[in-house]
C-alpha cells in the first residue's frame, strides 16, 4: 500500500507518562515520527497531541486504534493533509554581516513576509509561519547564501476542516 | 467517615473495600510498612508467601483465571518488582486481571539511583493496561479503586501500582474512593444494531459457517449465550487454546481445538467455510498459520470487546464490537434457526483421519513406553472430566490441552500468548485458592517444573492441593521436536539431565509416585486423586514423542503434519524463516 503523510490528532487526560506510551506504539511498528507537538487543548485538563508520520492507511488506522485504547487517551483520529488546516513556525538565525553584504537575502525575507524579531551587529533572527514546504523552501534559499547560523522548525499544528467536533461531542455524550 | 491512618493501612482498607481476600506476595525493604500493616490483617487476607516474585505474579494469574476475580500480588521495589515482569507480560497477552503492588523508594529519592530503585512505571507501561506511581498517601484511595476497575473491566489485564515508601508511612484521612466517570477508559464499546443486522444476514445466508470460540467468551461469562447461538444456528465450533472450555467437550457441534497443534478438522474447514464467526479471539499466529492464505474464501464476522483487535491480523467484513455476552444474545435473536447437517458431517472424515493416525495411537497405545496423551486422557477421565487443567508450556501443554476433556467453564489455565515456561506450578497454586472447590491438575514438563521448582515450598507452607503431573521425557521436548523437524535432528541443548523428583517432593513433604508402565497408570492416577493435598505424579514418558498434528510455523492453516507431504515442513521453514 502507498505510504502517505498522515496527521494524528490525539486528546488525552493530563497524566504523566502518556507521551511515552503514545510514541511507543509507533516504535513497536518501526514508524518514525516526523513531527510531534503537545500542548494544552481548549478544554481544561485535556492535552492535545499533533503527530505526523509516513505510513500506509492500513497501518496508520491500526496505530490510531492502539493509541485510542491506552488508558487516559480520550480520542485519536488520523487525517490526510486535505482534511486539515495546518501550520508550523520556523526560526532562522542569520549572520548580520552576511545579510548586510547580500541585498538578495533581504529580498528573499521580504518576499516571504517573514518578520525580523531580533537584530544586532552579530546576528539577525527571522520568523516564518506556514506549511512545511514554505518554511523548508526559505531554509533552502537562505542556505544557498551560507548565512544560516541556526534553524529550528516547530512541529505541525493542525485543526480539522470537518464541521464535526469529535471531542466536544464525545464529552457531551459522557455528561448525558 | 474518615479516619486518620498510615498509607500502608489505607492500602489495607482499600483492598478490603475492593473485596480482596487473597494476596500472593514476598516482602522486602521497599514494601516493609505494608507488610507490617498486613500483620494486623491476618484475618482479612490469606497471605500466600511465594518463593520468588515471578511466582507471585503467576499465582495471581492462576487465581484470577480460575475465579474470574482480580488477582493481587505484593512485592518489594527493585528486583522484587522486576521479577514480576514476566507475569505482567503474560497477563497482558492473555487478558488476565491482576494488580501488582510494588514498593518504591521514597519520593525524594526518586531518580537518584537509590538502593533497590528501578523505574518500574516506565518499564511496565508497554506491558500492562495501566501503571501508576503513588507518591502521596492522599492518592491511595483513588489509585486503588481505579486500578481494580481498570484491571477487571472491559478486556481485562494487568495493572501496576508503584507505591513510594513515603506514601506508605505518611498519615492520611482515608475514605474509600467513588470513581467518577473515567472519560479516558471506555471499557465496553457500544455495539451497533446495523452491525448485528449485517452479521445476522451473513449467517442466515451461509452454507458452510464456522465459529471460532476464544477466551473472550469465558471472560464475559457468555458460555450459555454461545450454546444458545450455536444450537439455534447449527454452526460447528472450533475453540482456541484459551477457549477450550467455552463449550463442553462432548457437544456435537464442538469440533475441537484450532491452530498449530489443534485438530485437523477445524483447521482444514477454516479454509473451506463461507462465513467465519470469530468470538472473543484475536487471530493469533498460532491459530492462523500463514495469514496470506487464511480463510480467504470466507466472509469474516468478528465479535470482540477491543476495537483495536478488529482487522489487526485478518480483514473483517462485519465488526461487532461490544461485550459478547450481549452481542451473542442479540445475534441469537436476530438469526433464523438453521441446521447445517451435511456441513457438520463433513468434519467427520477429518476427525476419522486424525483418530486413526494420531489420537488412537496417542491415548490407546498397544505397546511401548507411556505416552503423554494417554496420561492426560486418563487423568481427565478419572477426575470425572471436572478438573481445572493448568499447564506449563511446551509438549506437556499441547498434549494435555488436546486430550483433557472439559465439562465446565474456566477449566483451562495456560500461558497462551507469551508461552511462559515456569508458569504452570505457581499458576496452579493460585488456581487452588481461586477455585478451592475444584480439583486442580497441573501438567508440566521436566524443563518447566525446574523454572519454578522453588514454589514447592509455597505448596508445602500453604497446603495448596495441586495435583502435579510431571511428564518427564528427559528433553526440552517441544524445542527438540522443532530441532528434529526443522533443524536436521541437531539436538542443541535439549537433552536434559534430571534430578530425582521423588526425593525433591519428599524434601518438601509432598507425596509422590513415579509411573513408567501402562499397567500401573490408572492406579497411580487414582492414588494421586484420592491423596489429600498436593501430590507429584511423575510419568516417565516416551522420550522422543512428537505432538501431532502440527501446522509447521508459517505454513497454511490446513496443511498439517502428518497429513501433508513430509518434505513440506523443512521447506516451509526455510522459505519463511531462514531465507
Amino acid at each position: 500500500m502507498e505510504k502517505k503523510l498522515y496527521t494524528l490528532i490525539v486528546h488525552s487526560e493530563h497524566m504523566a507518562g502518556l507521551l511515552n506510551q503514545i510514541t511507543a506504539v509507533f516504535t513497536r511498528r518501526q514508524i518514525n515520527i516526523e513531527s510531534l507537538n503537545v500542548s494544552a487543548s481548549s478544554i481544561e485538563g485535556i492535552h492535545r497531541y499533533t503527530i505526523t508520520a509516513w505510513a500506509d492507511e492500513d497501518t496508520i488506522a491500526k496505530v490510531t486504534l492502539q493509541i485510542a485504547k491506552k488508558i487516559d487517551v480520550l480520542q485519536a483520529q488520523y487525517y490526510l493533509d486535505s482534511e486539515i488546516f495546518m501550520q508550523e513556525i520556523a526560526l532562522y538565525k542569520l549572520s548580520t554581516p552576511l545579510l548586510m553584504a547580500n541585498p538578495e537575502i533581504c529580498e528573499i525575507i521580504r518576499r516571504n513576509d517573514a518578520p525580523i524579531i531580533e537584530t544586532n551587529p552579530v546576528y539577525t533572527v527571522v520568523e516564518k509561519a506556514g506549511r512545511t514546504a514554505e518554511t523548508e523552501q526559505l531554509r533552502r534559499d537562505l542556505t544557498a547564501f551560507d548565512c544560516l547560523l541556526q534553524y529550528v522548525n516547530s512541529g505541525r499544528i493542525a485543526v480539522t476542516r470537518s464541521s464535526e467536533e469529535h471531542l466536544t461531542d464525545f464529552l457531551k455524550t459522557l455528561n448525558e | 467517615m474518615k479516619n486518620r491512618i498510615t498509607g500502608a493501612e489505607a492500602l489495607m482498607q482499600a483492598l478490603i473495600h475492593e473485596g480482596v481476600t487473597t494476596i500472593f506476595g514476598y516482602p522486602g525493604g521497599g514494601i516493609m510498612p505494608v507488610f507490617d500493616a498486613l500483620y494486623d490483617h491476618r484475618d482479612d487476607f490469606r497471605q500466600i508467601l511465594v518463593r520468588h516474585e515471578q511466582g507471585a505474579a503467576h499465582a495471581a494469574q492462576g487465581y484470577a483465571r480460575s475465579s474470574g476475580r482480580v488477582g493481587v500480588c505484593l512485592v518489594t521495589s527493585g528486583p522484587g518488582a522486576t521479577n514480576t515482569i514476566t507475569g505482567i507480560s503474560d497477563a497482558m497477552l492473555d487478558s488476565t486481571p491482576i494488580v501488582v503492588i510494588s514498593g518504591q523508594v521514597g519520593a525524594t529519592a526518586l531518580g537518584t539511583d537509590a538502593f533497590q530503585e528501578v523505574d518500574f512505571v516506565c518499564i511496565t507501561q508497554p506491558i500492562c493496561k495501566w501503571s501508576y506511581q503513588i507518591r502521596r498517601a492522599e492518592d491511595i484511595a483513588w489509585a486503588v479503586a481505579r486500578a481494580f476497575y481498570i484491571a477487571g473491566s472491559g478486556r481485562p489485564g494487568p495493572v501496576v501500582l508503584d507505591f513510594a515508601k513515603n506514601a506508605q508511612t505518611a498519615m492520611v484521612d482515608f475514605e474509600p474512593a467513588q470513581l467518577p466517570i473515567q472519560r479516558g477508559f471506555i471499557p465496553v464499546p457500544e455495539h451497533s444494531d446495523e452491525a448485528i443486522r449485517r452479521a445476522a444476514a451473513l449467517i442466515d445466508g451461509a452454507q458452510r459457517p464456522l465459529l471460532l470460540a476464544g477466551q473472550g467468551i469465558e471472560l464475559a461469562g457468555a458460555q450459555e449465550e454461545l450454546l444458545q447461538f450455536v444450537e439455534k444456528t447449527g454452526i460447528p465450533v472450533g475453540c482456541t487454546l484459551l477457549g477450550l472450555s467455552t463449550l463442553p467437550s462432548g457437544h456435537p457441534l464442538r469440533q475441537g481445538m484450532l491452530g498449530m497443534h489443534g485438530n485437523l478438522a477445524p483447521n482444514v474447514k477454516t479454509n473451506e467455510c463461507d462465513v467465519l464467526i470469530a468470538v472473543g479471539m484475536r487471530f493469533d499466529d498460532r491459530v492462523t498459520g500463514r495469514l496470506a492464505s487464511y480463510a480467504r474464501q470466507a466472509k469474516v464476522i468478528h465479535l470482540d470487546i477491543d476495537p483495536s483487535e478488529i482487522g489487526k491480523n485478518v480483514p473483517v467484513d462485519v465488526a461487532v464490537t461490544g461485550d459478547c455476552k450481549v452481542t451473542l444474545a442479540r445475534l441469537t435473536e436476530a438469526v433464523r434457526p438453521a441446521e447445517h447437517r451435511e456441513w457438520v458431517e463433513s468434519f467427520g472424515l477429518y476427525h476419522q483421519m486424525e483418530d486413526e493416525r494420531v489420537v488412537i495411537p496417542a491415548i490407546h497405545p498397544a505397546e511401548g513406553p507411556l505416552k503423554m496423551g494417554e496420561v492426560a486422557r486418563r487423568v481427565s477421565e478419572l477426575a470425572g472430566d471436572a478438573a481445572i487443567l493448568v499447564t506449563d508450556v511446551g509438549q506437556n501443554q499441547m498434549m494435555s490441552a488436546r486430550y483433557f476433556r472439559y465439562a465446565r467453564p474456566r477449566s483451562i489455565i495456560t500461558s497462551g500468548g507469551l508461552g511462559t515456561m515456569g508458569f504452570g506450578l505457581p499458576a496452579a497454586i493460585g488456581a487452588t485458592f481461586g477455585a478451592p472447590e475444584r480439583i486442580v491438575c497441573l501438567f508440566v514438563g521436566d524443563g518447566g517444573i525446574q523454572m519454578s521448582l522453588q514454589e514447592l515450598g509455597t505448596i508445602m507452607e500453604s497446603g495448596a492441593p495441586v495435583k502435579i503431573v510431571l511428564l518427564n521425557n528427559n528433553y526440552l521436548g517441544n524445542v527438540r521436536q522443532w530441532q528434529e523437524l526443522f533443524f536436521h535432528h541437531r539436538y542443541s541443548c535439549t537433552p536434559m539431565m534430571n534430578p530425582d523428583y521423588g526425593m525433591i517432593a519428599s524434601a518438601y513433604g509432598i507425596p509422590s509416585r513415579t509411573v513408567s508402565e501402562r499397567g500401573y497408570l490408572d492406579d497411580a492416577v487414582r492414588e494421586m486423586l484420592r491423596t489429600p493435598g498436593a501430590f507429584l505424579l511423575q510419568a516417565a514418558v516416551e522420550e522422543e514423542e512428537n505432538v501431532m498434528p502440527m501446522t509447521p510455523p508459517g505454513a497454511d492453516v490446513d496443511q498439517m503434519l502428518p497429513f501433508t507431504d513430509p518434505a513440506t515442513p523443512a521447506e516451509t521453514w526455510k522459505r519463511n524463516f531462514i531465507h
